[in-house]
C-alpha cells in the first residue's frame, strides 16, 4: 500500500516523498493513529483503551482512503469500528468496567510483548516491501483500490486463497459454538449459577440476569465473526 | 473557485436537509401518534395544529442545565452524543435523491459500504453513553444496544448485498441505474428484512428494548438532560431519515416512477420515504416492545436465513438471465 502511494502520478511527479498535500495529510493522520495506538496499550483505563482504539483503526481507515483504497476503508470501519469495537466494549461491560484508572491494568510482560510487537512490524514491513517491489501498477485502467478492481482481483487471482480463509473461518465459528456450549454444559452440571458473569454485571437489574444467561451471549459474538 | 463553490453548496443544502427533514418526521410523530390514539396532539404552539411545537421543545431543552453526574466519565460522558448524531449528517451526503448528477451529495463509488458502516459507527455514542454515565440502567441500556447492534448488523447486511449482488455494483446511484419495476417483487423479501434490521439498529418501536422506559427509565441516555438529551433525540429522527431514504433507494427504486421520470425524480424519492416514515410511526403505535430474548431470537432464526435464502434468490435468477 505504501509503495503504491509513492507509485501515484502525484508523486511521480514530484519525485519520491516530496511534499504534496496528500502525503502531508497521509504522515499527520499516521501520526495520530499512531499515538491513539499508543495511547491505547498504555492507559490505565479499559473502556478509554477501547475507544482510542477505535480512533486509531479509524485513522487507518482515512490512511486507506488517501491511498485511493475506498472499498478497503469501508470495509475496515464496517468490520473494525462498527462490530470488533462494539463487541470488545460488550464483552468490558458484560464483566468489569469500572470509570477511572484500574491499578491492576498493567502486565509484567510489556518488555517481551514490545520486543514481538516490533518483531511483528519489521518482519510485516519487510515482507510487504520485498514482495511489491518490482510490481508495476498499471496507471491507465481505473483506478486501483475501486470496488471493482478490487473485487476483480480477489476473485480472479486470489480466489483460493479466499476460499480457504473462509473455511478457516469457518472452523473457527464451529470450534466457537462447541467450545460455549461445551462451558454452558459444564456449568449446569455444577450448579444452577450459569453466568456468574452476566450476573454481576446486570446487579441489582435482576430481571434482566437470568435473560441474559439465557441468551448466551457468549456464543453470539463466535457467530457473528464466524459469519463474516 | 467553482468547484469549491459547488462543495459548499451540496454541504450547505445536506446540512439543511439534515436540520429540517428529523424535525418534520418528528412532528409528523406527534400527529400522526394522535390521530390513531383519538386525540389531537400539540395544538397551541405556533398556532396552525401546533406546527412549532419541536422549536418550543428545541427552545426548552436548550435552557436547561446541562448535569453531568458527579461519577461519570466527564469526556466520553459529553461527547457521545456527538458519536451518536454525527454519522447520520455524514451518510444524508451519499443518498441519491434524483437522477441527475446535481441531486447526491456525494457519489462514492463504494456507497452501499460506507452508509452501512457509517451508521454501525452512530451507535458507539450509545455505547459511550451507557458506560459513562456511572448509572447501572445506562449500563444495561448500553449492553442491550451493543447485544442489539449485533445481532441486526448481520441480516442489514446482507439484505444490501442482495441489492448489489442485482445491480452488479455498490454505488448508490449505480444500483438505482440498474433498478426494473421487477426488482420490487424479486428483493422484496430483502426489503423487509433490511427495514426491519434498520429499525432495530436506530431502536425504534418495537425494538426499543434498549431504552425501555418501563424498565431501564431510558437506558443508556437516563442521565442526559438539556441540549445532549436533544441531540440523542435528534439522532434517532435523523436515522428514521436516513434509513428510509436507503430502503427507498435500495428497495424501492428511488427516483423511478409511473411517470414525470425528468425532472420529477425527487419527489418519487421523497415521496416513498414519507411514506416509510409513516409505517416507522405506524409500528411504534401498534406493535407492543419485543423482550430481549425475543429479539435475539427474531434476528438469529428468522431474519439471517430469509436474508440468506434472498441472496440465493438473487444469484439464481441473476445466473438465469444473463
Amino acid at each position: 500500500m505504501r509503495l503504491a502511494s509513492s507509485l501515484n502520478p502525484a508523486a511521480a511527479q514530484h519525485g519520491f516523498l516530496s511534499p504534496t498535500g496528500v502525503e502531508i495529510a497521509f504522515l499527520l493522520v499516521g501520526l495520530v493513529t499512531f499515538g491513539a495506538a499508543l495511547v491505547t496499550v498504555t492507559t490505565r483505563q479499559l473502556v478509554h483503551a477501547a475507544l482510542w482504539l477505535v480512533v486509531a483503526l479509524g485513522g487507518l481507515a482515512v490512511e486507506y482512503l488517501l491511498l485511493t483504497a475506498e472499498f478497503i476503508a469501508w470495509v475496515q470501519v464496517l468490520i473494525y469500528v462498527g462490530s470488533v469495537v462494539v463487541l470488545l466494549l460488550f464483552g468490558l461491560m458484560l464483566t468489569k468496567a469500572p470509570i477511572g484508572r484500574s491499578p491492576d491494568a498493567d502486565s509484567g510482560n510489556r518488555w517481551a510483548a514490545l520486543t514481538v510487537a516490533v518483531a511483528a512490524a519489521v518482519a510485516l514491513v519487510w515482507v510487504v516491501v520485498d514482495a511489491f517491489r518490482a510490481t508495476w501498477i498499471d496507471l491507465d485502467g481505473p483506478p486501483a483500490g475501486t470496488t471493482r478492481v478490487t473485487g476483480e482481483s480477489l476473485f480472479r487471482h486470489w480466489v483460493l486463497p479466499f476460499e480457504a480463509l473462509s473455511v478457516l473461518l469457518l472452523a473457527a465459528l464451529v470450534g466457537a459454538i462447541v467450545l460455549s456450549r461445551k462451558a454452558t454444559a459444564d456449568a449446569d452440571a455444577s450448579g444452577p449459577t450459569a453466568g456468574p458473569t452476566a450476573g454481576a454485571a446486570a446487579g441489582p437489574g435482576a430481571t434482566s440476569g437470568p435473560k441474559a444467561t439465557a441468551d448466551t451471549p457468549v456464543a453470539r459474538p463466535g457467530e457473528k465473526e464466524g459469519a463474516r | 473557485m467553482n468547484d469549491a463553490l459547488d462543495v459548499a453548496l451540496r454541504l450547505l443544502v445536506v446540512f439543511v436537509v439534515f436540520l429540517t427533514f428529523p424535525l418534520i418526521v418528528g412532528q409528523t410523530e406527534h400527529k400522526v401518534m394522535a390521530h390513531m390514539q383519538g386525540r389531537l396532539g400539540p395544538m397551541y404552539a405556533g398556532g396552525f395544529h401546533g406546527w412549532a411545537q419541536l422549536i418550543a421543545d428545541g427552545v426548552k431543552f436548550a435552557q436547561k442545565e446541562d448535569v453531568v453526574p458527579a461519577g461519570a466519565d466527564r469526556r466520553v460522558f459529553q461527547l457521545a452524543p456527538a458519536v451518536a448524531l454525527l454519522p447520520y449528517l455524514l451518510v444524508l451526503l451519499a443518498i441519491p435523491i434524483g437522477p441527475s448528477e446535481g441531486a447526491v451529495g456525494q457519489v462514492l463509488d463504494a456507497g452501499v459500504f460506507f452508509v452501512l458502516a457509517v451508521m454501525g459507527v452512530g451507535v458507539l455514542g450509545s455505547l459511550m453513553a451507557g458506560w459513562a454515565s456511572a448509572n447501572k440502567f445506562s449500563l444495561l441500556g448500553g449492553l442491550r444496544t451493543a447485544a442489539q447492534l449485533l445481532a441486526y448488523e448481520l441480516p442489514m447486511l446482507l439484505a444490501a448485498a442482495s441489492v448489489a449482488m442485482a445491480a452488479g455494483t455498490v454505488s448508490l446511484p449505480g444500483i438505482l441505474h440498474a433498478f426494473h419495476w421487477w426488482w420490487v417483487p424479486w428483493q422484496i423479501v430483502g426489503a423487509v428484512v433490511f427495514f426491519v434490521a434498520g429499525l432495530a439498529e436506530l431502536q425504534r418501536p418495537p425494538f426499543d428494548m434498549p431504552v425501555a422506559d418501563s424498565e431501564i427509565i431510558f437506558g443508556a441516555y437516563t442521565e442526559y438532560t438539556g441540549l445532549r438529551f436533544a441531540l440523542f433525540l435528534l439522532s434517532e429522527y435523523a436515522g428514521i431519515v436516513v434509513l428510509c431514504g436507503l430502503t427507498t433507494v435500495l428497495f424501492l427504486g428511488g427516483w423511478h416512477g409511473p411517470w414525470g421520470a425528468d425532472g420529477l425524480g425527487w419527489v418519487w424519492t421523497l415521496l416513498k420515504a414519507a411514506i416509510l416514515a409513516f409505517v416507522v410511526i405506524w409500528l411504534r403505535v401498534t406493535y407492543p416492545r419485543l423482550r430481549e430474548d425475543q429479539l435475539q431470537k427474531l434476528s438469529w432464526t428468522l431474519l439471517v436465513p430469509l436474508s440468506l435464502a434472498q441472496i440465493a434468490l438473487t444469484g439464481i435468477v441473476k445466473v438465469v438471465i444473463s
